[in-house]
């Protein structure tokens, strides 16, 4: 798979750098650590990997099993607009299937694939929570409830409209 | 004065809560209206949200239910400042509350999550005091022990002998853990108390922490509710700065302080010994037991471990004494446990229900019954752990012993309502995935057992499946929950033992006659555009990629059977529904 990569800042930022910082040896902190670093970049890169295992002492090797083990980890960065559609179990007796259909028809994309003009990216999720709004899509921090497949491509198309001219304007 | 309260859980903001909160915002004017606007957390009616209570000068609360911004105007214009009650919004749902009893639901939906005040006025650290002031550790856990208090994580373990084997573990350190990793997919019942009421639960932490002699308490909660990570850390801060949590607490000499760790999303790190490697920053993978986390638990030392509902019940115990607690329940369930009302139910939502009430009851009575009002097909309970139990057993009573014979477990809450359009099969497979896909690997018949059922029912889904699959599948479901080293690995064939066991012909029909009932499993149906209905846009033609449908502009197009792929692309596609499956 081609890695899709943002341009990495050399200095770490913030929250990550002050967190590395500080640490002092004390156990279990790969995993905050970890989610510090994607708060920053967004996803976890190489580098913060690397900076990771040489203050932790901890090696990459064991660094990169934690990452993958865990799905909130991710090694690629967001598109524009991610799209997290609850596969609970509501959601899957009241046709979840036909809107994973839906998106991956009118995007193009399977599950944690990114669109290439790096505008959105699907992903399941086990329960957004909302079970009486099923099914339910979430778009960035917007909830979409009590969809069909027709609502939904309306929804998308408006999302790559909006994409597409905010692109135009940059 | 008057009160406006907005409902502002993860549900309520996913029905657009916010921007009615800040509408009412906007429109409220401080010179005119003497309102106090505030917000609570789950109030549990998950089928009306967003809802709006209004409160008039200690007069007869109204709730209004689906309120959209637009509707901000006329709620200030008539009710707020005209005293005139909008009728046809109101929210009297008197059968949907009538045969609760909230005790860990207690206060959600009623205070302000964020304030520690409106905790303190409502119930406020009391019970913590009263423990550290007038019991002993021993007497603490004996209340606990006789309240008949049962682990409400899922596996009902009696709270009281876990306290015990934790006290009795001798060490200079001791770890008390909230597990509040909720995984199951369709359960949200943890998050909602956390969202609505976090002091309730630290509250119960620190009282075990005192029981079993802990100084160190971990909150372990999901990453994926952010706004439980928040008014959890939040809640902490509050109650250090005042001296509920840190040391000499009530000037007894009891310490206690509580981390807050984000779990980053693995279904088994509910288990308790990959919790605790996952707190340890490892992967989260179970161990072997003994030794018991009681004895040598986060990094070696004696560790207890509560669930969050479990939490949430002591405070009320302590206060109310563990005689009327009993009073609710069963013989060996004693009392209420809090159920996520969802699936193919008119009236979803959180509900508490006592032990000991019957499905029927919760479904019909206090869910509404179905939404097509027909009778529900089976109750999954237990997520992927539990299992469906059928309609025919709707009068079992709702405790530890008796939902575990239906082959189902008791679970942490999640009660997902099924009516004739889902298949069981498919069900059993949609659960099977999950576990597939959680599973850490560890163990071999977890690891390729759980692959090779999913396979085989991949495969009965797809119409490819044959006779002998069913008894391999109820002998390798039985090899995996004996091979198992942990929960999931035990609990994981449950969806397809159930199924098997009460929807035995529905599999039969799909292996024999290579047809799905409930018309579900695509591969098995037939589809058909409905002529009467179709107005011939065209464009499921144009949308078909194996060009199996064809017609004229303006007249009823057709599917041909032959070159479908019965992808059911035209279904999702077609503006008047005229895609039918047969």
């Amino acid at each position: 798979m081609e890695l899709i990569t943002k341009p990495i800042i050399e200095t770490p930022l913030p929250a990550f750098g002050r967190m590395l910082w500080r640490y002092r040896g004390e156990p279990g902190m790969l995993i905050p650590l970890l989610q510090a670093a994607q708060d920053t970049y967004d996803y976890i890169p190489p580098l913060a990997i690397e900076q990771i295992a040489e203050v932790t002492g901890i090696p990459s090797s064991e660094v990169y099993g934690v990452i993958t083990f865990y799905t909130q980890f991710r090694l690629q960065p967001l598109g524009k607009y991610l799209i997290k559609m609850c596969k609970g179990t509501a959601c899957y007796v009241s046709n979840a299937v036909m809107i994973a259909q839906t998106i991956e028809d009118e995007l193009g994309i399977g599950p944690d694939e990114n669109t290439p003009d790096n505008l959105f990216t699907f992903q399941v999720v086990a329960c957004l929570g909302c079970c009486s709004l099923a099914p339910v899509v979430m778009i960035g921090e917007q909830t979409y409830g009590k969809l069909t497949p027709d609502k939904l491509r309306r929804i998308l198309r408006q999302y790559k409209r909006d994409g597409k001219a905010a692109g135009a304007d940059n | 004065m008057q009160g406006v309260t907005i409902g502002l859980a993860s549900c309520g903001i996913a029905a657009g809560g916010l921007a009615v909160y800040e509408k009412f915002e906007k429109l409220l004017d401080p010179a005119k209206d003497k309102v106090i606007l505030k917000q609570t957390g789950c109030v549990g009616m998950c089928y009306r949200e967003p809802l709006v209570e209004i409160t008039d000068n200690g007069k007869k609360k109204i709730l209004y239910g689906e309120v959209t911004p637009e509707r901000v105007d006329r709620i200030i214009e008539e009710h707020l400042r005209g005293g005139k009650v909008i009728e046809e919004w109101v929210v009297e749902d008197i059968d949907f509350v009538k045969k609760q009893k909230r005790i860990v639901l207690r206060n959600c939906g009623e205070i302000d999550p964020f304030s520690l005040d409106a905790y303190m006025e409502r119930e406020g650290y009391g019970a913590l005091g009263k423990s550290v002031k007038e019991y002993t550790p021993e007497q603490v856990i004996e209340i606990i022990a006789d309240s008949g208090l049962r682990g409400r994580g899922g596996a009902g373990f009696p709270t009281g002998t876990k306290w015990r084997f934790a006290r009795a573990s001798k060490d200079e350190h001791k770890y008390l853990i909230c597990n509040a990793d909720e995984g199951d997919p369709g359960a949200f019942m943890d998050r909602s108390v956390l969202e609505g009421d976090p002091h309730s639960v630290l509250q119960g932490m620190a009282i075990a922490a005192y029981a079993i002699g802990a100084d160190q308490g971990y909150v372990y909660v999901r990453a994926e509710y952010p706004q439980a990570v928040k008014r959890l850390r939040l809640a902490i801060a509050q109650a250090e700065e005042r001296g509920f949590l840190g040391h000499n607490i009530f000037g007894k000499g009891f310490n206690f302080s509580i981390k807050l760790k984000e779990g980053a999303g693995a279904f088994v790190c509910g288990e308790e010994t990959a919790l605790i490697a996952s707190i340890e920053g490892k992967r989260g993978m179970p161990r072997v037991r003994p030794p018991f986390p009681a004895e040598a638990g986060l990094w070696g030392h004696p560790t207890c471990i509560n669930n969050v509902e479990t939490l949430a019940n002591i405070p009320w115990i302590i206060m109310n004494g563990s005689a009327a607690y009993k009073v609710y329940g069963t013989e060996k369930s004693k009392g209420t446990k809090v159920f996520a009302l969802a699936g193919k139910i008119k009236r979803g939502g959180l509900v508490e229900v006592p032990m000991g009430m019957t499905l029927n009851e919760v479904i019909y009575e206090i869910g509404g019954g179905t939404k097509s009002g027909g009778p529900f097909k089976a109750v999954q309970m237990g997520g992927p752990s539990g299992g469906c139990i059928p309609s025919t057993l709707g009068k079992t009573p709702i405790d530890y012993e008796n939902i575990t014979a239906t082959g189902a477990i008791m679970g942490s809450g999640g009660m997902v309502v099924m009516d004739e359009t889902t298949c069981m099969v498919d069900v059993a497979r949609f659960f099977l995935t999950f576990t597939q896909n959680e599973s850490c690997g560890k163990c071999t018949f977890c690891r390729i057992g759980t692959k090779r059922m999913l396979e085989t029912l991949e495969r009965i889904c797809m119409g490819r499946g044959e006779e002998k699959d069913l008894t391999m599948l109820a002998e390798l479901g039985e090899q995996i929950k004996t091979s198992s080293l942990c929960g999931l690995g035990q609990t994981a064939p449950n969806p397809v033992l159930t199924t098997l066991r009460y929807f035995y012909n529905e599999y039969e029909t799909h292996i024999k006659d290579k047809k799905c009932p409930a018309k579900a499993c695509l591969a098995l149906v037939d589809f058909f555009i409905n002529p009467e209905v179709c107005n011939g846009c065209g464009l499921c033609m144009k949308s078909c990629d194996s060009k199996a449908i064809s017609g004229e502009k303006k007249t009823p197009h057709v599917i041909d059977q032959s070159i479908c792929v019965k992808c059911g692309k035209c279904i999702t596609i077609c503006r008047q529904s005229a895609v039918e499956k047969r």
